[in-house]
């Protein structure tokens, strides 16, 4: 087993040296065939691993020490169990298919550059396996370090735009702060427990050790990385920036796999987070105002992956609500559906925007349905089940969420079916203006328009497969179904406490967020049929279509005084005060240099008389006692 | 004869010596003043001599001890010979150059 786990993580990582190391030598048919079969070969692994768990149970595995010291030991363990098992599938499961996609997509790429596209892939995937399967916070942290960097160098892959390389760095920035708030998490966890791995932390001895405030801290902090990582209010800027970097990157760091990251540090740790109401409170209120947040900005947004991007951002939120209200196996549900159906919708738009010849602009787009039908098809399926349409998916899922929210807060559950109804209309809002109604581009586009080729369309079949049943494995107790997921995750997160339902509340619940998403969605058709969001007209539609101005806030806010301090910094402490001292230091000597060379006249006598002088004067300060006058006083008196 | 007496000649003839390399400028008389200072502290020593170990020379004349400061003398005596010898070497080759004896024009090291 402890080969099998090795081999999961170390695929990825042969992949990321083979193609980066060799991006210069080998063709591109060699480079899509290794990256796409490394992660292939994970992905069987990871297949061999859950088999495992679900025979045996979780099992840990050691191979070294990566920190031994008196105070501390962090060794560098894995862990698979129900939960990360379930974590390795989807990662290498959908990772594979987006290599898949991108050897087709990127097939315009350089060589060199087509292998430093999938060496980033690859070591992405390794590092999202190290998050994932570390035994302790700090090996978790360095796959944490490590999808933010990828993140940062797929973002920035077409790096002589420097656009792009803003988002990039906007993106990295924003996760590092986030990253600040889980290191100093860790630290305390050091400083309190002396131990950072998951068996001796989530213990109740090691609860026991913390005070309630130490509690509520450590889980606040580790909130902040999860905002930054997951993209939340106030750190959600980044993730529609993120755009910027090639489409099958948009699906699978930015919708299915990276993001969630946070998610499942939570749910991973959810023992201390069960253990301080406040955070909670904090988390579901933070989640449902991404989610609503989000959801109106997607609502007048025109580029396609913009849509998708917010569209993620509120789907995030609905899973930190989730968390926030204790339905952490609803959060992880919603995790693993949306990952198909958000990872099928961008790989949707990338084959629209690869038909369309780099057309973003949906309203530029209209009447594809004919031209690409399966593209078409799957998009459908995918928007239906984000759109939390039974059977679908993200049913499911979304409203096992909302069934715990509305347990803990009517107030919740009402804002949550508020956001449902918004993600249906902005998704079909884009699904309408995308493929019905006339085509509106430049008769060029229209020529060329073409389906996709079959390594862009399996994976997208698949994944449409995917979201249409990936409802089953939580089907709940009132329709009959067990539950699997959850029953699954009891070793991880305990039983859930979300009975306090009743059956006929929750068929009422279900009833009443489904028939307003459904009449949303047919509002969107209806109105987005036939005609073209026009430029906004009203103040709202114009605040709305600029994201609320929270980048201009930001910019003004945080950014403007601090370079305007970091300019102080440079002008004035630099150039003033510290290149001040070191030039007058030397001016100095030089200046005193020059006088004192005067000294030095040639003239001999000058020096004698110097000489003369300086002993004379070393004489009386050396024998300044009454020494000498004492001797000679002896000798005028004998 | 007291010993102040030789102490107040040696001052004398070593301030005749020093002001005489201060002020004059003529290099053969420089040198000669450089020895007058020598042959002062030359004399100081001896005096001194005679004054710490003068009871021993009186009872045993033979005997040597205390007189290394006499030696001494001697000594200095021959090196400042073979100075002498350097010195008036370097004034000739210096004339040589110059046509001059005088050290205000071995200034050619300035700048």
């Amino acid at each position: 087993m402890k080969v099998i786990i090795a081999f999961i993580i170390l695929w990825p990582l042969v992949g990321f040296l083979f193609n980066g190391l060799g991006r210069n030598f080998w063709s591109k048919k060699t480079v899509a065939y290794k990256a796409t079969g490394y992660i292939v070969a994970s992905f069987i692994f990871s297949i061999l691993a859950f088999m495992n768990v679900q025979e045996q149970g979780a099992i840990t595995v050691h191979y070294f020490d990566f920190i031994n010291t008196d105070s501390i030991r962090i060794p560098f363990d894995f862990k698979v169990d129900q939960l990360s098992s379930l974590f390795l599938l989807v990662i290498t499961g959908i990772g594979s298919l987006i290599h898949l996609y991108s050897t087709a997509y990127m097939k315009d790429e350089e060589a060199p550059h087509y292998a430093r596209y999938f060496a980033y892939l690859n070591l992405f995937i390794f590092s999202m396996l190290l998050l994932v399967l570390g035994d302790n916070f700090v090996i978790m942290f360095i796959g944490w370090e490590g999808v933010g960097l990828c993140s940062y160098l797929l973002i920035g892959y077409w790096f002589s735009n420097n656009h792009f390389n803003y988002a990039a760095k906007k993106a990295f920035i924003m996760n590092r702060i986030g990253d600040l708030g889980f290191l100093l998490a860790i630290f305390w966890l050091i400083v309190k427990l002396g131990t950072v791995s998951y068996s001796e932390v989530f213990t109740a001895e090691s609860l026991a050790k913390l005070s309630s405030a130490d509690i509520t801290a450590i889980t606040l902090l580790l909130f902040v990385g999860a905002m930054g990582k997951s993209a939340q209010i106030p750190l959600f800027t980044w993730l529609p920036d993120a755009m910027a970097g090639p489409t099958p990157v948009s699906a699978l760091i930015h919708a299915a796999t990276m993001v969630t990251a946070g998610i499942y540090m939570i749910t991973r740790a959810n023992i201390l987070f069960s253990a301080s109401e406040f955070t909670q409170h904090v988390i579901a209120i933070v989640g449902i105002s991404t989610a609503l947040l989000s959801a109106t900005i997607a609502i007048k947004q025109n580029d396609i992956k913009k849509v998708l991007a917010y569209s993620t951002v509120s789907q995030l939120g609905y899973m930190f609500l989730g968390l926030g209200v204790g339905a952490y196996s609803g959060a992880v549900f919603h995790v693993i559906t949306h990952a198909f159906f958000k990872a099928l919708l961008f790989l949707g738009a990338g084959s629209v925007i690869h038909a369309m010849h780099h057309e973003q602009d949906i309203r530029k787009m209209g009447g594809l349905k004919a031209k690409l039908p399966i593209t078409h098809l799957t998009f459908l399926l995918g928007c239906i089940a984000i759109a939390g349409v039974p059977p679908f998916s993200g049913f499911f899922s979304k409203d096992e969420i909302l069934a715990a929210a509305f347990a803990k807060s009517p107030i919740y559950w009402a804002l949550g079916v508020i956001g449902a109804a918004m993600t249906a209309f902005y998704m079909f809002r884009l699904y309408a203006t995308t493929f019905l109604g006339q085509f509106r581009g430049t008769h060029d586009q229209e020529h060329h328009l073409h389906e996709s080729p079959i390594s862009m369309t399996l994976p997208l079949i698949l994944l449409a497969i995917a979201s249409v049943t990936a409802g089953a494995i939580g089907i709940p107790s009132i329709m009959g179904g067990n539950h699997w997921l959850s029953h699954q995750l009891i070793p991880v997160i305990g039983e859930q406490h979300e009975g306090h339902l009743s059956h006929e509340t929750e068929w009422i619940l279900m009833a009443v967020s489904v028939s307003i998403a459904l009449v949303a969605l047919f509002i969107a058709i209806a109105r987005y049929k036939k005609q073209v969001d026009a430029e906004p007209q009203t103040a709202l539609g114009k605040f709305l279509q600029d994201k609320w101005y929270i980048d201009e806030l930001y910019n003004n806010a945080i950014v403007q005084p601090l370079n305007k301090f970091a300019g102080f910094l440079k002008e004035v402490i630099e150039k003033k005060v510290i290149d001040g001292a070191v030039n007058g230091t030397g001016k100095l000597v030089q200046y005193s240099a020059r006088q004192i060379r005067l000294i030095q006249s040639g003239q001999v006598g000058y020096y004698i008389l110097f000489m003369v002088l300086s002993l004379v004067l070393m004489i009386v300060l050396w024998f300044n006692d009454i020494a000498i006058l004492r001797f000679l006083f002896k000798l005028t008196h004998k | 004869m007291p010993i102040l007496n030789y102490i107040y000649l040696c001052l004398t003839l070593f301030s005749i010596g020093v002001i005489g390399v201060l002020v004059r400028r003529n290099a053969i008389i420089v040198f000669m003043c450089i020895e007058l200072m020598l042959n002062a502290v030359n004399l100081l020593l001896v005096a001194f001599s005679k004054m710490y170990n003068g009871a021993a020379f009186a009872n045993a004349p033979t005997s040597t001890i205390g007189i290394d400061a006499q030696i001494f003398v001697f000594f200095i005596m021959v090196v400042a010979a073979a100075e002498v010898s350097v010195g008036l070497a370097i004034i000739v080759m210096m004339y040589r150059n110059t046509h001059s004896v005088d050290i205000n024009f071995l200034n050619r090291l300035k700048n």
